[in-house]
């Protein structure tokens, strides 16, 4: 589903470059659900903005069903840190607003919005502004914006991470089901090691290096069976990431 | 009645009781100075409602329909101008020091030179306060653009919208309530600016109807003008206060409470 061969990414910070990719390969299969995790500034979130198309690579490619990724896609839906609403914006309008961008004539979009809205249980809340949501909300309508465009490929940028622990578990849960549900391919990123095993069916753990490394890609077949967070697999998995990113943080005193 | 009811009429009242304490703080003034300059508000009101029965309202609406036009065009000039200074650095780069050499420069100079080219009608008066207002507005925009964060627009890119539709779903909503404030701000320079051009060279207007009443030795008019004045003021700050509540409903909510 999506190929990323032999990238780079390098910005310009002041007069330095920074490069935060060198030769990175990935390969995401359909249907599957990727988590990113890593420290802070590891370049997780750039790599989103790289599949969104929203960044272009300084060299090499990244192909998504077979298509070179050239500016944003019709069918990838991106969430940002923060949610990426407009505060001006109804939740109406801000779950309407992609397809509106799309040029979809109102007629044929409004019983989707409104679907989705209700899916996500915004019902009463739809002409409420973002300022007057609580944080659960606001990431359930960023969900809906996102879910209207029917997407195939659905990043999110540490979609629950500002949220109160039993928000957050219930959101959780509500992206394992519309992940389920949708067969789509995601990809996540989190700062949350339980999170990661909760959600990812793929976890891949990324240190800060510049160049950003990949030092653990762990598999996790069993994500989505009900009472997963309670096994000792579970257990498991958590440690074992955990371990990862703590080796990570003493490569890191050791430099 | 609903609590939006009950807001406006707690507003209400307090903008009577600051009208009433105006007036009588105008009242003790007239009885305590004890000079035919300083008539008394009843004085005053009593012209001003047999002067609107002669030609003051005329005056009124020529000044009315100066200041709208003139506040209109530099809107309409400085706010499209200063959103795209805020986001295409390219544009911005060659026109910044343009602004920010001229702005400071009091446009109110070139009265004299303004009134060569343009005559002693209308025409000189609405340029001069479009001139000095657009700047106003033009720089408030273009800094209220710089404001918006890259990952609003992003967001709005992701989701497949063009350069155009950041222009119009980003950068003129956020930036417009800082628009607004301009805009009020502006109205104050605007009415300033027009008393100033009215007081030249010219026979129509409060301007004009103001320093004419104080030449003849008549303040009672001259106070007449002055209320006119006052209420053209209040009026248009009114008038700005309705479309920020239009456009900019968001920025008028109470926010979240937990467990609302």
């Amino acid at each position: 589903m999506i190929e990323v061969s032999h990238c780079d990414f390098i910005y310009n910070q002041g007069k330095s470059q920074v490069k935060v990719y060198d030769d990175f390969n990935l390969t995401i299969e359909q249907g599957e659900s990727i988590v990113l995790i890593g420290p802070s500034g590891c370049g997780k979130s750039t790599l989103l903005y790289l599949l969104s198309g929203l960044q272009k690579p300084t060299a090499g490619k990244i192909q998504i069903l077979g298509d070179s990724v050239k500016g944003t896609r019709q069918k990838t839906a991106f969430i940002l840190q923060e949610y990426g609403l407009f505060p001006w914006l109804t939740v109406e309008q801000n779950v309407s607003l992609g397809l509106r961008v799309r040029h979809t004539v109102k007629r044929s979009y409004k019983p989707l919005v409104e679907e989705m809205i209700q899916k996500m249980g915004l019902g009463e809340v739809k002409h409420n502004f973002p300022s007057q949501l609580s944080g659960g909300q606001r990431q359930r309508v960023a969900l809906a914006r996102a879910l209207t465009l029917q997407p195939d490929l659905l990043l999110m940028d540490e979609p629950l991470s500002a949220l109160d622990a039993l928000t957050r578990e219930r959101l959780q849960g509500l992206l394992l089901e519309i992940w389920q549900e949708q067969k789509l391919t995601t990809v996540l990123v989190t700062h949350s090691i339980e999170e990661a095993v909760f959600l990812g069916s793929r976890i891949l753990v990324l240190l800060d290096g510049r160049p950003t490394k990949v030092v653990g890609e762990i598999t996790n077949p069993l994500v989505g069976k009900s009472g997963y967070r309670q096994t000792e697999e579970f257990f498991q998995k958590t440690s074992y990431v955990r371990s990862l990113l703590e080796r990570g943080g003493l490569d890191e005193s050791a430099r | 009645m609903n609590l939006q009811g009950k807001v406006f009429q707690g507003k209400s009242w307090g903008y009577l009781g600051a009208i009433v304490f105006l007036l009588a703080l105008w009242q003790y003034a007239a009885w305590s100075l004890q000079t035919p300059l300083l008539p008394t508000p009843q004085a005053a009101i009593a012209a001003t409602i047999r002067l609107l029965e002669a030609d003051l309202g005329k005056h009124f609406w020529v000044s009315t329909y100066r200041v709208v036009l003139s506040t209109l065009t530099a809107f309409l000039i400085g706010l499209p101008l200063g959103i795209i200074m805020g986001y295409e650095d390219r544009i911005d780069r060659f026109l910044a020091p343009l602004v920010y050499i001229t702005y400071p420069i009091p446009k109110i100079v070139f009265l004299p030179l303004i009134l060569l080219f343009l005559g002693l009608g209308d025409g000189s008066k609405i340029f001069l306060i479009t001139f000095i207002v657009f700047f106003q507005i033009l720089v408030t925009t273009r800094d209220a653009v710089r404001k918006v964060q890259s990952e609003t627009i992003s967001s709005l890119r992701s989701l497949g919208g063009n350069r155009f539709q950041v222009y119009r779903y980003v950068l003129l909503p956020a930036s417009l309530p800082d628009v607004f404030t301009s805009l009020r701000l502006s109205m104050g320079t605007a009415i300033a600016v027009l008393f100033f051009a009215e007081s030249f060279a010219t026979t129509e207007g409060l301007g004009y109807f103001i320093m004419d009443s104080w030449s003849r030795a008549a303040p009672d008019e001259m106070f007449a003008g002055i209320i006119m004045m006052a209420l053209l003021g209040v009026g248009l700050f009114i008038v700005v206060d309705f479309f920020d509540n239009i456009f900019c409903r968001w920025q008028h909510l109470n926010g979240y409470k937990e467990g609302k």
